[in-house]
């Protein structure tokens, strides 16, 4: 979170027990962030849409349970973000593409449910690069959204705008999406904690999908402790969602301050190759502070880790592929004619395709109709498929020696705007320390680490097993408790 | 076709292999909740599911698959371990712009049909699918090219289909049809379908070739599509099957392709041609996970199926000795239970099938069949004398009319059969009224009788029985 921003000295959790309490009222909160987005919304544009008269709305009806004695819930007058490929029923949900322009889904995610009951507010939905596809949220057909500790740099993406909200305080937490790293690279990038669940354990219902296997609704938070919170309420399963885990959900806020004692922690060793020496730096500054702490730190090896992202690029372009048939032009979104008037339906398809969708979104179409295709199936996607076998057996290995892993996050800090737009293999090696961990189904978080002197954030990564989460964010809490502090902002203080 | 290939068809053999779509009778569709049911208002019977709006997500419904289990065990299948594919084409009846369906590890393989006249046509697989969507083209007689614009139905979409591949073992186009009929039988036996072709809830694709007789190989083989009445089967069969021998007599080659049956017409026409096919692009769909039976499950299932008709054929027929026809008919229309429970309360077999198989069948499109124990009660009334055969059936229309006990309907008719004494007089005033008539019956001319019966009839207003009436003449005349 930017130091001095609204909300910066309270957490979410803190300000859910005080709007619980009648201390503070869900309508100021919302206020004070409302004030942010007006400050600052128009250089960053983190947002699609602000829902100015719905939130204020929520927030009032959190202010009337309190007054009238009910349970608000657990994320009382908390403002959420929420990435602009969750669906929200009746307000438009675009994932920043023109081919979903105007759609207004007829139901909630099961997310977005979860989140009502439980008192949160919404705020807005957030920028994204188009169907989640890229790193830098320069992909989104409604421009790019900017980093909020140096606007010239991108936030990273997808979930650029979630991870931008949280950290310039338009909101106090935010929900993505992670396919590749597209919460935790963004999150890492902004200085915010950003967290990709087991998969399975948040349910997938209304998240406009890009690659089934691998998505995955996460939480974005000022600090760990709320990324806790924020997870426990989303966790759990849903019987929407054939894939989502039919395990009790986590307990997680319990034990988050349990210590690391005796904990064993392996510094993945091909995570820490190719990376900006300052990235390396903070990951063993970060394993010096969970030593200091009385964990057990190593080097340990995922050999397969490195083919992740040529697997990845196959996997996820060929379930893309086959996702984003249906936008057609058939029964929602954009509609285009055919060239000439034609008649002919498979025109009009080709047509609404070619005007709806972006650069990114149809390179990546291409490439996953290719992978899939009859006579290269087997030694592209049926590869891939094999090196991702690959990649759990080695994770597996690898946690039989450790209880939780580390790496950076990203290769480096936030890049400036268009540095990477005309390079898409340099854009893709921005997700590549993240993907194995999508591959393999398990989860990671990214707590904030600010390198002594410099004014752009890195992120410490912290990898678990599949239904870890309790240990990583054990870990990820004592990281944070030993990060050096981040710079005071210009002209304030915190 | 000419009719000079039909010498020369002798030298050739017809192969057939069939493709039925069967949609199945569950409740809610397979990948959502929606009602799965015929004829209702378009695009009522939807959500965000079958619709594939996005970010929905399929959740496999048990029904469906038990269903699949019950076709597959009735057609003698190994069922396995199985998973789903996307089918992946683009066409506006299809909500996701691909299907999911089971490609190549299905639920149900290797099986066979036994057909009513004896021999087996393998099944080569039974598996899962949805639906798609219904379109109708809108002016241009309903042809797409000519069509002004389109309506898309949605209501059908993700409806749950098994869809049964069955071997290229069929000979003929009598054959493919007897395949049908008996494969619809078991599909409404086991409850999985309703059996109704006309309302499309089962669609056959026929893949037809011809070869010589003799060999082993088969040739370039046509799928026709569109066939929606055995009628159109057998007719689609033949045709093609005659088309195809009079390309190859002619030195000409089969294309493989698929062809349309145009029932108005005839014939089939040539569709797509399958050397340019598309590319399906199938890989494991990723939002569903694997289906494997365990054997607790299997086991209910296999538990509760009912007896199949080729059981039931043998079981009547070993009860009644009725001929295969009318065997077939009472098993085809369910009315073998009727009859059993008619024999084995005591009533005459050869009856309670004639009773059975010509007035009951006939009337199942008006109502259901009577209660077996009275439909017993009736068969006894009858073979016991107390009602004659028109009689009977005079009171069996009553009961399949209005309900109700044979004996206080037979009442209400006034059916009291005759006491013999009454019989006497009538025939005794008969002989009186007709002695020319009479000498003739005593000189031996046989069909007298017949005047004789009927003139009785008329005299007791139908309550006499023929039978007795002539045994009556006969007794009198000494003969």
């Amino acid at each position: 979170m930017t130091p001095g921003a609204p909300g910066a000295g309270r957490t979410a959790l803190a300000t859910a027990a005080a709007v619980r309490s009648g201390r503070l009222k869900a309508a100021e909160v919302l206020e004070e962030h409302l004030a942010a987005i007006r400050a600052r919304e128009t250089e960053l544009h983190a947002f699609n849409l602000v829902l100015e008269d719905r939130a204020r709305a929520e927030a009032a009806g959190v202010d009337e349970a309190v007054a009238a004695g009910r349970d608000p819930g657990r994320l009382a007058g908390i403002t959420v973000a929420l990435k602009d490929n969750l669906c929200t029923r009746g307000v438009e949900t675009t994932c920043s593409s023109r081919i979903l322009e105007g759609w207004r889904p007829p139901y909630d995610a099961t997310v977005v449910t979860r989140l009502r009951q439980e008192g949160a507010v919404v705020v807005g939905k957030t920028n994204l690069d188009e169907f989640a596809m890229g790193s830098s949220t320069e992909n989104s057909a409604f421009g790019p959204t900017r980093n909020p500790h140096d606007p010239t740099r991108v936030p990273g993406g997808s979930s650029g705008g979630s991870a931008a909200a949280v950290a310039a305080g338009f909101a106090g937490l935010a929900l993505g999406s992670d396919t590749g790293g597209s919460i935790r690279q963004p999150a890492a990038l902004c200085g915010v904690v950003g967290l990709k669940p087991t998969y399975g354990l948040v349910s997938r219902y209304g998240l406009i999908a890009f690659a089934s296997s691998l998505d995955q609704i996460g939480p974005f938070a000022g600090t760990v402790a709320d990324a806790a919170l924020l997870l426990e309420v989303i966790a759990g399963h849903d019987p929407m969602d054939s894939t989502s885990l039919d395990a009790p959900p986590p307990s997680l806020l319990e034990g988050l301050d349990g210590g690391v004692e005796g904990l064993r922690v392996g510094i993945v060793s091909e995570l820490m190759n190719g990376v900006e020496p300052t990235a390396a730096a903070a990951v063993e500054a970060a394993a010096g502070a969970l030593s200091a702490a009385g964990a057990k730190v190593d080097r340990v090896s995922v050999p397969a880790a490195i083919y992740g992202l040529s697997a990845y690029y196959l996997i996820a372009p060929a379930e893309a592929s086959s996702n984003l048939a249906r936008y057609d032009g058939v029964r929602y979104g954009l509609r285009a004619e055919a060239p000439g008037g034609s008649a002919d339906v498979a025109a009009m398809f080709a047509a609404t395709r070619a005007a709806g969708f972006g650069d990114e979104v149809k390179r990546r179409i291409m490439l996953g109709t290719y992978a899939l295709s009859a006579g290269y199936y087997d030694a592209y996607y049926g590869q891939a498929q094999r090196v991702r076998t690959l990649i759990i057996r080695d994770f597996d290995a690898a946690y039989r020696s450790s209880d939780v892993l580390l790496s950076p996050t990203t290769p480096g800090p936030a890049f400036e705007l268009e540095a990477k737009t005309s390079d898409p293999l340099a854009m893709y090696l921005s997700d590549v320390c993240t993907i194995p961990t999508n591959l393999a189904g398990h989860p990671a978080v990214t707590v904030p680490w600010w390198p002594e002197g410099s004014s752009l954030p890195l992120g410490v990564q912290v990898l678990a097993p599949a239904l870890g989460e309790a240990v990583m964010l054990r870990a990820a809490a004592a990281i944070e408790a030993g990060a050096p502090p981040a710079p005071s902002a210009p002209g304030g203080g915190s | 076709m000419s009719a000079a290939s039909a010498e020369g068809a002798e030298a050739w053999e017809t192969v057939v292999g069939l493709e039925v779509h069967c949609e199945l009778r569950t409740a809610t569709k397979l990948f959502c909740g929606c009602p799965n049911r015929f004829g209702q208002e378009p695009n009522t019977q939807i959500c965000p599911v079958c619709t594939g709006q996005p970010g929905s997500l399929p959740v496999l419904n048990r029904m469906a698959v038990e269903m699949a289990m019950r076709i597959g065990l009735a057609l003698h299948c190994r069922i396995e371990p199985s998973i789903f594919h996307r089918k992946n084409y683009f066409y506006p009846d299809m909500p996701k712009d691909y299907q999911v369906s089971q490609y190549d590890q299905p639920i149900n393989i290797d099986g066979w049909l036994e057909l009513p006249s004896g021999g087996r046509i393998g099944v080569e697989r039974a598996h899962l699918e949805e639906d798609t969507g219904k379109i109708t083209h809108v002016g241009g007689a309903g042809r797409i090219h000519d069509a002004s614009h389109s309506l898309i139905d949605y209501n059908r979409a993700g409806v749950p289909l098994v869809e049964i591949v069955s071997r290229p073992d069929i000979r003929s186009a009598v054959q493919a049809r007897d395949y049908v009929a008996e494969l619809r039988s078991i599909l409404v036996a086991t409850g999985a379908s309703d059996g109704k072709m006309e309302e499309g809830s089962l669609r056959v694709d026929a893949n037809v070739s011809v070869r010589p007789r003799g060999s082993t190989d088969f040739g370039t083989r046509c799928e026709i599509k569109n066939l929606n009445s055995l009628r159109s089967l057998v007719r689609a069969i033949d045709y093609e099957a005659a088309r195809q021998i009079e390309v190859l007599t002619d030195g000409g080659r089969i294309i493989l392709e698929t062809r349309h049956w145009d029932e108005a017409g005839g014939r089939t026409t040539s569709g797509r041609t399958k050397e340019q096919s598309e590319d399906y692009r199938y890989f494991p769909e990723p939002d569903l996970v694997p289906v494997a039976p365990d054997a607790g499950w299997r086991g209910r299932v296999e538990a509760s199926m009912p007896v199949l008709p080729a059981a039931r054929r043998s079981r009547l027929a070993e009860a009644t000795g009725a001929p295969g026809d009318d065997i077939a008919v009472l098993v085809e229309t369910g009315l073998d239970e009727l009859v059993l429970a008619a024999v084995a309360a005591g009533a005459d077999a050869r009856t309670a099938v004639n009773r059975a198989t010509n007035e009951v069948a006939g009337a199942l499109e008006d109502g259901p069949p009577p209660p077996a124990e009275s439909f017993a009660r009736l068969v006894k009334m009858e073979t016991e004398g107390a009602l004659t055969a028109t009689q009977a059936k005079t009171v069996l229309a009553d009961m399949l009319r209005h309900g109700g006990d044979p004996e206080e309907l037979a009442r209400k008719r006034g059916f009291e059969a005759l006491a013999s004494d009454a019989l006497a007089d009538a025939v005794s005033a008969v002989i009186e009224a007709n002695p020319a008539e009479w000498e003739r019956f005593k000189a031996g001319e046989a069909k007298v009788a017949g005047f004789f019966v009927g003139q009785v009839m008329k005299a007791t207003k139908g309550n006499a029985d023929g039978g007795a009436v002539t045994a009556e003449l006969r007794k009198r005349a000494g003969l």
